[in-house]
């Protein structure tokens, strides 16, 4: 019943609290999750599904709590992450070719300064041919569909060879003949031991896609095994009756400019 | 002509150094401003331009002397002040971004103004040319200057080189390299003092109040010209030169002329033209893609009259007068005519006197476009749940869009179906 089970775990966040403009949009979140599973984050919109995954990744500040990754702090194992951000959270007008694109996922390995060499273009192309894009490699970024938008992202987050992958609604815009390339992409990685974090919209897939789900809704509703948590009485959770004192709170934290801890505003005096 | 022969036989050492200086200003101004372009932050590139004039004459009050070293110590300071102010003011108070640059914009220079004012009422004598900081003097440039500015300029260059690939990345996608662990903030603090000092060699040349001009325009022009960006790089450095190159002619002929408008005029003309003329992304070449569309819609539109006419009389080979074809559907008659010699010329249609028939080509090509039109139609109905009613208009435009791939995936999709929502039957090329 209870999550204490023994492994190492990929992904440990403990008492997680993220606020934007003082106003706190997760909530105290505790989780651990195993390595090798595809997990499913799923919730309502505005539930804080990306917030979650890019509070992991230090992409937000943190009001409270702190995150581990293979039992260490993030800056130790960065070039352990990867990360497919929304497809719309950038100027596709950008003038880059598609393998342009791809290969920022070695820069991270290349480091400051150093050009990408011939071996990072081998990676690179290897990876667009895993997503099925190899003849779209010199293809200028703007002219290429919502799917394959999405699939040079994935290429982009494969050439980096990380363990642990976080993805931002993967399969928004994407065609089911794509996405199914996709989830069995995701499948061979998670057998490889890789990790895959997946926010999630569609919950007719959610079963049949996911080892693990998180459910959430501001405040974390439940995690776990699939079969066991994705119940009927966890969704009626996440997704029914709107905790409507937790949001009317938040935004009195707002208002008020109140700190949402008491030793930041201790600091203060 | 002789002073042009003159000027650009480079012989007169002065000459030499002028154009030299300019040319690196102008060019290394156009490197730093196309990542300024690319990460969006053009309007912050104006506010430090304005902000550095302050910094310049504090920088001559304090020092007493015009040595370019402590002016660009004086202006890096001011232009770094207004940036802090400008992300203060946004993150502190209610106000967006644009609103605070605008502020600092015109504090700093309204304060720069006030100083220049104060220092030439002083009577000082070494002040004399310090209000060539406003549009620029690039005659002005001599040996000390040349040394200070050229070193800048090739600091510029280096740093561009080097963080090429980081600016690039995080011009894109900056939460990604955050993500992967690339020190974001530093790279980001690099890249603004790169601005900073590229405002602070730039003045030289154009002065403060048309700084951005050189600072971005460059770049804009560059983007219509290229999907590339070491091409765009490449591009905007010889566009900025090349306006460089001739703010120092006009400095050259005529001293009374202020180089910064000079220079500011010869590349907005390379942008003008740019904009213009430039292949592809240029609105002349838009205009002419436009056109050539508009032009396959007409030429399709008759052949399909032809077509739909010849599947009522079973032949599709029969001679028809314009008059004909306009019963069947409003076209203006002498865009018909317009259409049916276009369509003779290209071998779609055979003309006897005033008739007109198909060739077996016309006929081909009307078939494909009568084809589509339906296979669409009933697309929308069977998969996207559209009443039969709404789908004819939607069919009209996409009949000339589909490409082959698109066409063949339809008709996958379908499996071949005979019949349209209104029984018409599906022409399939046997």
């Amino acid at each position: 019943m209870d999550n204490e089970i023994q492994f190492q775990p990929a992904l440990e966040i403990h008492d997680l609290t993220v606020a934007f403009d003082r106003k706190p949009v997760l909530w105290n979140i505790d989780l651990k999750l195993p390595q090798g599973k595809l997990v499913g984050i799923i919730g309502p919109n505005g539930a804080g599904k990306s917030t979650l995954i890019k509070a992991t990744m230090g992409l937000l500040p943190l009001s409270s709590g702190f995150v581990k990754l293979f039992d260490q702090s993030l800056d130790d194992v960065r070039k352990r992450i990867s990360y497919v951000p929304q497809r719309e959270s950038v100027d596709w007008d950008f003038p880059a070719s598609v393998l342009d694109v791809v290969l920022m996922g070695r820069y991270g390995k290349l480091g400051l300064f150093k050009r990408p060499r011939k071996a990072d273009r081998d990676v690179a192309l290897d990876c667009l041919k895993k997503v099925g894009m190899e003849a779209y490699a010199n293809r200028q970024i703007s002219q290429l569909s919502g799917g394959q938008q999405q699939r040079t992202f994935l290429a982009r987050a494969l050439a980096q060879q990380a363990d642990i992958y976080f993805m931002d609604e993967p399969f928004a815009g994407v065609d089911a003949a794509t996405e199914k390339a996709i989830i069995d992409l995701l499948r061979n990685m998670t057998e490889a031991k890789k990790t895959v974090i997946v926010v999630h919209h569609d919950l007719q897939s959610v079963t049949q896609y996911f080892d693990w789900v998180i459910m959430l809704n501001t405040r974390l509703v439940a995690y776990g095994p699939t079969l066991s948590t994705f119940t009927q009485q966890n969704l009626q959770e996440t997704y029914g009756g709107k905790l409507t004192l937790l949001s009317d709170v938040g935004d009195l934290i707002r208002r008020e400019s109140f700190p949402n801890r008491e030793e930041s505003a201790k600091k203060a005096l | 002509m002789n002073t042009f022969l003159e000027f650009f036989s480079f012989a007169d050492p002065n000459v030499r150094f002028v154009v030299i200086g300019s040319v690196l200003l102008t060019a290394s101004s156009a490197i730093v401003g196309t990542f300024t372009f690319l990460h969006k932050k053009s309007l912050v590139g104006d506010a430090i331009a304005h902000a550095v004039l302050p910094g310049i004459c504090l920088g001559f009050i304090l020092s007493g002397t015009k040595n370019p070293v402590y002016l660009i110590l004086g202006a890096f300071v001011t232009g770094w002040i207004s940036l802090i102010a400008v992300e203060f003011i946004t993150k502190r108070s209610r106000l967006k971004e644009d609103t605070a640059i605008g502020l600092v914009l015109s504090v700093f220079f309204g304060i720069g103004i006030l100083m220049l004012t104060v220092i030439q009422k002083t009577g000082n004598a070494a002040q004399s040319g310090l209000d060539h900081f406003l549009f620029g003097k690039a005659a002005a440039l001599v040996g000390e200057d040349l040394l200070v500015f050229g070193i800048v300029a090739v600091i510029l260059l280096i740093a561009v080189f080097l963080l090429f690939k980081e600016f690039s990345l995080l011009a894109f996608d900056k939460d990604y390299a955050q993500a992967i662990g690339l020190p974001v903030k530093w790279i980001q603090l690099t890249l603004t003092s790169l601005i900073v000092l590229a405002v602070v060699i730039g003045i030289q040349a154009v002065g403060v109040v048309l700084m951005a001009a050189i600072l971005i325009t460059p770049a804009a022009a560059a983007r219509f010209w290229t999907n590339k960006i070491n091409v765009m790089l490449f591009m905007a450095s010889i566009f900025g030169a090349l306006s460089g190159l001739s703010g120092a002619y006009i400095s050259y002929i005529a001293p009374a002329m202020p180089t910064g408008p000079w220079i500011v005029i010869v590349i907005s003309m390379i942008a003008f033209i740019s904009f213009f003329f430039a292949p592809k992304r240029g609105v002349i070449s838009r205009m002419i893609r436009q056109s050539s569309i508009r032009k396959t819609i007409n030429d399709e539109n008759v052949l399909k009259v032809f077509y739909n006419l010849g599947e009522e009389s079973r032949n599709f080979f029969v001679q028809r007068t314009p008059e004909e074809i306009i019963r069947r559907r409003k076209f203006d008659e002498e865009m018909l005519y317009t259409v049916l010699h276009r369509l003779e010329r290209q071998g779609y249609v055979e003309q006897t006197a005033n008739h007109w028939a198909l060739t077996e080509e016309g006929k081909t090509r009307g078939q494909r476009v009568v084809k589509i039109h339906r296979l669409w139609e009933l697309y929308l109905t069977t998969h996207v749940n559209i009443a039969p009613d709404h789908v004819h208009d939607d069919a009209d435009t996409i009949e000339h869009l589909l490409t082959p791939d698109l066409e063949a995936e339809l008709e996958r999709i379908l499996n071949f179906p005979k019949e349209d929502p209104h029984k018409s039957e599906i022409p399939y090329r046997k």
